[in-house]
């Protein structure tokens, strides 16, 4: 919700809004300028760096996380927009030290070289799987559209969706 | 991106008046937002509409298919009374941007952006569609106007898209390997009197092949267009496609359109 007051932030003035958020089942509420895209409050407010921002122009995926069970571009979402909403970052897949199973799957299959996108991917890859169990390469393909790897190449990040999709 | 005001009003009236010369109302964002993060866009005031429940939602009566102006694309990719009664329209819905641009990106966003690679204004062209606003009912081809261009007046907003139900339709895109955005996007519409032959990506606005739909209307076969020259004159020309490559696009997707209905 907005609060209709000024308030001095970084040395200037703007309008704030006090973001209330489920990240990763706990509650957490900040008061941050209207205009904080939900990837800055997360990393810049909340400490959580796993999202990562690549592109900044909603091309690269880097800064995929779920909104309400949905993947979304949180470098191209306002804070304030997603109030009230449960949010789940890559710091929130593991349970008790355990990988979450794409994560495992990543791993396993060197899904991964220098692992910037990988926080992307993984979110997306495993909405993907919420919607669709067994899914074929072309799907697979087609739903990473959104996710730019410039350095392991796609064939690897396949092979670990469809390893995750036989343990999920 | 250049600070502003956000505001969230729970109804149309309270998101007019909030309206000024420099505000935008705030849909999904998919392009808003990325447009002033590269400051080719700043607003005083930010209207998010998210709040407004009527907005939202797909209606389908016996001639007509109604998406509420914040209705998703990934909603309208998935709704089983879209795929029932236009599954063109479905089909192009789950083919804009990547997944999670559907997730967030909705149809009155679309078309009040009108970008000029755009899918859904294509759509609204060859199914006769009425444009709803909170002030007025217009009609498709009156409602774009040219580039990033409406009849959208200061304001306005655009609350459903009514879209005739055809006989057959069907859309097909040649998409920006990167971006999505159509490079040639061709809806072909049979209706019971005649056909529609909508051209998205081609030129500076979404447009009717009046040529082509005409040829169609007598015969609908891919052959009854047969060896008809469509005109580069007026096509975009950039790094991805020649305005003679994007011509002859038109002809072989509007082929493609008419086989797959």
């Amino acid at each position: 919700m907005t609060y209709d007051v000024l308030r001095i932030y970084s040395g200037r003035r703007y309008l704030m809004a006090k973001v209330t958020l489920e990240v990763n089942g706990k509650k957490v509420s900040k008061e941050v300028p209207d205009h904080t895209l939900l990837s800055v409050f997360l990393r810049d407010n909340l400490n959580l760096t796993g999202t990562h921002v690549g592109c900044d122009t909603s091309q690269c995926g880097a800064c995929v996380v779920h909104v309400n069970g949905k993947s979304i571009k949180s470098c191209s979402t306002l804070a304030a927009d997603v109030e009230g909403s449960k949010v789940t970052t890559i710091e929130g897949l593991a349970k008790d030290g355990k990988l979450h199973p794409m994560q495992a799957a990543f791993k396993k299959t060197h899904g991964l070289q220098c692992g910037y996108c990988t926080p992307g991917m993984v979110m997306s890859a495993v909405d993907l799987l919420q919607t669709k169990k067994n899914p074929s390469d072309q799907e697979i393909r087609e739903w990473l559209e959104g996710n730019i790897c410039r350095c392991t190449g796609y064939q690897n990040i396949v092979a670990a969706v469809k390893e995750a999709a036989t343990k999920m | 991106m250049k600070s502003f005001n956000y505001h969230a009003p729970k109804d149309v009236k309270d998101a007019s008046k909030l309206a000024s010369s420099s505000s935008a109302f705030l849909a999904g964002g998919m392009t808003t937002i990325p447009s002033m993060k590269l400051g080719l866009a700043s607003y005083k005031d930010v209207i998010d509409i998210k709040n407004i429940k009527k907005l939202s939602g797909i209606k389908v009566s016996g001639k007509s298919v109604t998406i509420g102006a914040t209705t998703k694309h990934a909603e309208v990719a998935a709704s089983k009374d879209v795929k029932k009664a236009i599954p063109a329209l479905a089909k192009l819905a789950g083919n804009i941007g990547d997944a999670q641009v559907r997730n967030r990106g909705t149809i009155g966003g679309s078309i009040s952006n009108n970008d000029p690679s755009a899918c859904y204004p294509s759509a609204c062209m060859a199914l006769n569609a009425i444009i709803h606003t909170n002030k007025r009912s217009i009609d498709a081809e009156k409602f774009f106007t040219g580039m990033f261009d409406t009849a959208l007046k200061s304001g306005e907003l655009v609350e459903a898209v009514e879209f005739q139900i055809p006989e057959k339709a069907d859309y097909q895109k040649h998409p920006n390997p990167a971006s999505r955005y159509a490079i040639i996007g061709v809806f072909v519409a049979k209706h019971k009197k005649d056909v529609n032959v909508a051209v998205t990506g081609a030129k500076s606005c979404v447009y009717i092949d009046k040529d082509l739909s005409k040829k169609l209307s007598s015969n609908f076969s891919s052959s009854a267009i047969d060896g008809t020259e469509v005109k580069s004159s007026g096509m975009n020309s950039d790094m991805h496609a020649s305005a003679e490559y994007r011509a002859n696009l038109v002809s072989l997707y509007t082929k493609k359109a008419v086989e797959a209905c």
